[in-house]
């Protein structure tokens, strides 16, 4: 691959690392998040759309921007890299595996109305 | 309103979420907080390979310029209120039957 075509990837290959880093647990811990989807989409798409609501503003209005070489250039609405994008998708469900991941090994710490 | 003012009001609606909308508060229970341990470590370096590469460059005039590991302060509190809502939502949403196990 040549050079620029790699540092395009730079963004992504963070959420790639979360993704590596965090669903293995998936399967050595069994902690069922990716197949509760439902759950997991109910979850995170209030919170994910509201900071995405944000991202978009701010974008908008200058506060942050992302270095076009650095990023796949590939836009969803109102500007916003589909990085950032993916980071609100995959963030929260890699915070969900960690806490599942806790549940396993600590089941008394659970929500009470959450345990077996 | 400028990303430190924001990142202040929306930590203190997530608070105040977690703290009076759920049943029982992430926040007072060791659950979270061993999560938020594990957690931490790669919000920090996820954190500092997007800002110390400039993949993401922020106004200085909306940050307060107080950094930890080159990622600005706020990006750390914007983190935690997402990890502490997402964790809410996901418990309230087993607690209403949803996929529980």
């Amino acid at each position: 691959m040549r050079e620029s075509t790699m540092l395009k990837l730079s963004y992504l290959a963070m959420l790639i690392f979360t993704m590596v880093a965090s669903f293995w647990l998936e399967i050595a811990f069994k902690v069922h998040v990716l197949r509760r989807m439902k759950r997991v989409l109910l979850s995170l798409l209030p919170i994910s759309l509201g900071f995405l609501i944000w991202d978009a503003y701010a974008i908008a209005q200058g506060h942050w921007y992302f270095d076009q070489k650095q990023v796949t250039g590939i836009n969803g609405p109102f500007s916003i890299p589909i990085e950032e994008i993916l980071f609100f998708l995959i963030i929260p469900i890699a915070v969900l595996m960690t806490l599942e991941g806790v549940a396993r090994i600590k089941p008394q710490w659970k929500h009470p109305e959450l345990r077996k | 309103m400028i990303y430190s003012d924001i990142v202040i009001a929306i930590l203190i609606f997530s608070v105040l979420l977690d703290l009076f909308g759920f049943k029982n508060s992430l926040l007072t229970r060791p659950i979270f907080w061993s999560s938020y341990a594990i957690i931490l470590p790669f919000q920090l370096l996820t954190n500092w390979w997007l800002t110390s590469r400039n993949i993401v460059m922020y106004d200085p005039d909306v940050i307060s310029g107080l950094r930890i590991m080159s990622a600005p302060v706020e990006d750390l509190i914007f983190g935690f209120a997402l990890i502490l809502n997402v964790m809410g939502m996901w418990e309230y949403w087993g607690t209403k039957g949803v996929q529980k196990d």
